[in-house]
C-alpha cells in the first residue's frame, strides 16, 4: 500500500458516498476461534464513526472503479461527467479492508462499482473481492455487495455465497421517470437481479431444512434505495412501492436518498437549492411506521393527501386526521392502538402493556416509562388525566400547540443579549 | 434513617440483602466504605462481605427472576453510581418479596430506574465497541485506550475476543487504571504505570509503531473526510451519535 492507493481510495469513496445504505445489521455470526478473523453482531449492527454529515460509517463504503459506461442523469459517476477516475485492484481493496477491520474502524465492506465493459465482467470482479476475503483471508465480518443490474444469475448466485447482504438500487420510483433519466435502464434490469437474490434465499432456506450444514445464502437479505426529489413522484407512490417491496420475503430495508444536486447542468433534473432533507426524514419516519407500527402505506399517504406533511411527523399527522379514534385508554386499549398514540414509541408501548398488568397506570407512570406527555396528553385517557382530548378541542388547536416554537424562560430576545454586553 | 455500610462489591451488596433479612432491619440507604456518611442518621450497621451469604441470595434471586433480568441486575451494578446501590437493593428486595416476577412492572419507580440504568450501561458498552481504535504496535499486537463513563470493559471484552480471536491486543481503561490483555488464547487483567507515554496520551510513540500504521491512519482519516456529503453537513447529529468525550482517542478526529 502506498500514497497512491490513498489517493485512489479518496476518489472512490467520494464516488460511493451518495449510496445511503451502510448498515451491518441482520445477521449474527460468531467468530471462529483459530480460523480467520471477524464476527457479525446482528441487532442494529455497529456504527464505528459518524461523518461530518451525521451519517454513520459502519462499512467501508467504496467502489471498485468509478469508470462507468452508463449515463444516468442523477449519478455523479455518469459517463459524461468530467471527474477524476480511478480503479482499485482486488488485492489492494482486500488489504485495505483487512487492515481497517483489525483496527476496529469498520464492520466490513460495502462494495459497489461502475459498470465497465459489460455487467457480467463488473460483477465478476466484485465477486472476486468477496471470494478473496472469505476464502483466502478467512474474513468473517460483514460483506454487502451491490448486484450490478443486468448481471447473470450464475454470478449473483455465487456472490450470495460470500455476501451477507446484497442490494440492487431502484433509484427512481417510477419506470417512466427512470427511463427518462436513465435511458439505458428500465425496471426489468432492477427487478430481475432482485428476483435472483430472492429465489436464492428461498431455495437456500429449503435446502437448509434438509441439510443443516448448507452454507447460508445472503443471510441478511437484500436492501434497495430510492432517490427522492429527482423526479416528480408523490410520497404516496414512493411508500406504495416500498410497501410492496417489504411484502416480498427477503427485502429488509428500503433507503431514501434526498437528491443532492450533483449534475446541475442536466435540464432533465429539477433545480434545487439544497437536498430535500426534511422530506427524506419524513419518508424514513413513514417507513418506520410501516415496519414497526403496523401502519399501511395508504393510511400514511393516501389519495386525498398524496404527500407527507413537512411540518409534523406522519404519525401525528395521521392522528390529527383521525380525531374520532381518540382518546385511547392506555389501561384497556390493545397494543396496536397504543402504538398509534403520538408520543408513544415501540419501547414505551411494550412497557405499558406489561406494566398495566400490575396496576392501573396514571400519567405519572407514563411519564416515568418515557412517554412524551407533551404530545400524548391530547390523545390518551388514563382515568385521572383531565387534559383536553383532540376529539374535544380541534385538531387545528392541537397542531398549533405542538408546532409553535417553544418559548424559553430566559426570553430568547436577541436584542436583550446584545444589550447585556453593549 | 438506617444506613448499611458495605465494601462496594457486588457480593457485598448481596450480603447486605442477606443481613437485612436476618436482622429484620432494612436500610434506607446504602453507603460504600470510605464514602462520607450523611449528616443525620439513626443507625449505622456494617456489612461484612460473606460469599456464603451472597451466593444464597443469588440462588434465591435465580428462582425469582429470568436470566435476562439477572444479567441486567449485574450489568446495571457496573454503573458504579453511589446512589444507585440503594435502588438496586430495593429492587432485589422487591423481587424476593413478590410472589410473581417484578421485572416487567414498569409502574414501579425502582424497576423503571433499573431498566433505565441497564440501558445506559449497555449503551456505554456499545459505544466502546463502536469507538475503540486499535493501533498496531511494532511487535504485531494491537493497542487502544478508552475512558468509558461506566465500568464496561467486562461487557465489551468478550465481543473483541470473539471478533479478533487470532490477534493479541490490549484494551486499557485509563479512567479506572486497568486494562485487559488478550494474547491470542486467554484474557488477563493488567495494570500499567500511568506515566508510560502510550498510556498517558493514548497514542503509541513512533518507535513502538508498526511501519504501516501511520499510512493506514492517514488512509482512514482521508476516507472519513471523503465519505461526507458537504451539502448535508450536520455537525449536531455527528456530536449526538458520537459524543465529544470519545473524540480524544478517535483516529479520524485528530
Amino acid at each position: 500500500m502506498t500514497e497512491d492507493t490513498l489517493r485512489r481510495l479518496k476518489i472512490l469513496a467520494e464516488s460511493a458516498k451518495y449510496d445511503v445504505s451502510c448498515s451491518s445489521s441482520g445477521t449474527v455470526r460468531r467468530g471462529k476461534k483459530g480460523d480467520g478473523i471477524g464476527n457479525t453482531v446482528g441487532g442494529v449492527g455497529i456504527c464505528h464513526s459518524f461523518a461530518d454529515d451525521g451519517r454513520c460509517i459502519s462499512l467501508l463504503k467504496v467502489m471498485l472503479t468509478n469508470v462507468c459506461m452508463y449515463d444516468c442523469a442523477y449519478c455523479i459517476n455518469r459517463r459524461s461527467n468530467d471527474i477524476p477516475r480511478a480503479t482499485l485492484s482486488v488485492t489492494e481493496l482486500v488489504d485495505i479492508t483487512m487492515e481497517f477491520y483489525r483496527r476496529n474502524y469498520i464492520e466490513g465492506l460495502f462494495l459497489s462499482s461502475g459498470v465497465v465493459r459489460n455487467p457480467d465482467y463488473t460483477m465478476e470482479r466484485l465477486v472476486r473481492v468477496a471470494q478473496d476475503l472469505r476464502t483466502v483471508h478467512r474474513f468473517n465480518g460483514y460483506i454487502h455487495l451491490k448486484s450490478i443490474p443486468g448481471a447473470s444469475q450464475e454470478l449473483v448466485s455465487l456472490a450470495g455465497l460470500y455476501a451477507d447482504r446484497m442490494s440492487v438500487n431502484i433509484e427512481i420510483p417510477n419506470e417512466d421517470s427512470l427511463k427518462y433519466l436513465a435511458p439505458e435502464k428500465d425496471f426489468k434490469s432492477v427487478y430481475e437481479p432482485m428476483g435472483y437474490i430472492r429465489r436464492g434465499v428461498l431455495e437456500n432456506a429449503e435446502d437448509r431444512k434438509h441439510m443443516r450444514h448448507v452454507p447460508r445464502f445472503v443471510p441478511a437479505g437484500q436492501s434497495t434505495q430510492m432517490i427522492v426529489g429527482a423526479s416528480p413522484e408523490h410520497d404516496r407512490d414512493i411508500l406504495r412501492l416500498s410497501s410492496a417491496l417489504y411484502a416480498t420475503p427477503t427485502m429488509r430495508r428500503v433507503y431514501y436518498s434526498g437528491y443532492v444536486p450533483v449534475n446541475t447542468y442536466d435540464p432533465r433534473l429539477p433545480v434545487l437549492k439544497q437536498p430535500p432533507l426534511v422530506r427524506e426524514n419524513r419518508l424514513y419516519q413513514a417507513d418506520w411506521l410501516m415496519r414497526f407500527y403496523h401502519f399501511t402505506a395508504d393510511e400514511i399517504a393516501g389519495d386525498n393527501h398524496p404527500d407527507l406533511e413537512l411540518e409534523i411527523d406522519p404519525k401525528l399527522s395521521w392522528a390529527l386526521r383521525h380525531p374520532e379514534v381518540f382518546p385511547v385508554d392506555v389501561n384497556r386499549a390493545d397494543y396496536e392502538m397504543i402504538l398509534r398514540i403520538p408520543g408513544v414509541g415501540v419501547k414505551s408501548a411494550t412497557m405499558i402493556v406489561n406494566a398495566r398488568r400490575f396496576r392501573r397506570l396514571t400519567s405519572e407512570h407514563l411519564r416515568k416509562i418515557g412517554v412524551v406527555m407533551k404530545r400524548a396528553k391530547y390523545f390518551i385517557t388514563c382515568g385521572e388525566l383531565a387534559s383536553p382530548c383532540v376529539a374535544d378541542v380541534s385538531p387545528e388547536y392541537v397542531r398549533r400547540q405542538l408546532t409553535e416554537p417553544r418559548k424559553s424562560l430566559k426570553g430568547d430576545n436577541p436584542l436583550q443579549m446584545t444589550l447585556d454586553f453593549g | 434513617m438506617t444506613i448499611f455500610v458495605f465494601d462496594g462489591s457486588f457480593d457485598g451488596l448481596l450480603t447486605a440483602v442477606f443481613d437485612a433479612y436476618s436482622w429484620r432491619c432494612f436500610p434506607d440507604m446504602l453507603v460504600r466504605e470510605g464514602e462520607v456518611l450523611p449528616m443525620f442518621y439513626d443507625e449505622c450497621r456494617d456489612v461484612v462481605t460473606d460469599e456464603a451469604k451472597s451466593s444464597r441470595v443469588w440462588r434465591g434471586l435465580e428462582k425469582k427472576l429470568s436470566r435476562s433480568a439477572l444479567s441486567a441486575v449485574v450489568a446495571s451494578f457496573l454503573c458504579e453510581i453511589p446512589e444507585y446501590d440503594t435502588v438496586l437493593f430495593r429492587y432485589i428486595r422487591k423481587a424476593i418479596d413478590s410472589p410473581v416476577s417484578i421485572e416487567t412492572d414498569f409502574s414501579d419507580a425502582d424497576v423503571v430506574e433499573m431498566t433505565r440504568m441497564v440501558r445506559r450501561v449497555n449503551g456505554e458498552a456499545h459505544r466502546v465497541k463502536q469507538f475503540v481504535r486499535f493501533q498496531k504496535a511494532a511487535d504485531g499486537s494491537y493497542f487502544a485506550v478508552i475512558e468509558p463513563l461506566y465500568n464496561v470493559l467486562a461487557i465489551a471484552m468478550p465481543h473483541f475476543v470473539d471478533r479478533f480471536s487470532s490477534m493479541s491486543f490490549l484494551l486499557y481503561d485509563k479512567r479506572r487504571g486497568f486494562g485487559c490483555y488478550y494474547d491470542g488464547k486467554e484474557t488477563r487483567q493488567v495494570t500499567l504505570p500511568e506515566e508510560l507515554p502510550h498510556i498517558a496520551t493514548g497514542r503509541l510513540p513512533a518507535e513502538m509503531m508498526d511501519d504501516d500504521e501511520l499510512l493506514l491512519q492517514d488512509m482512514w482519516r482521508t476516507y472519513f473526510k471523503a465519505i461526507a456529503i458537504k451539502e448535508r453537513s450536520n455537525p449536531r447529529k455527528q456530536r449526538q451519535d458520537m459524543p465529544v468525550r470519545f473524540w480524544k482517542y478517535l483516529t479520524e478526529k485528530q
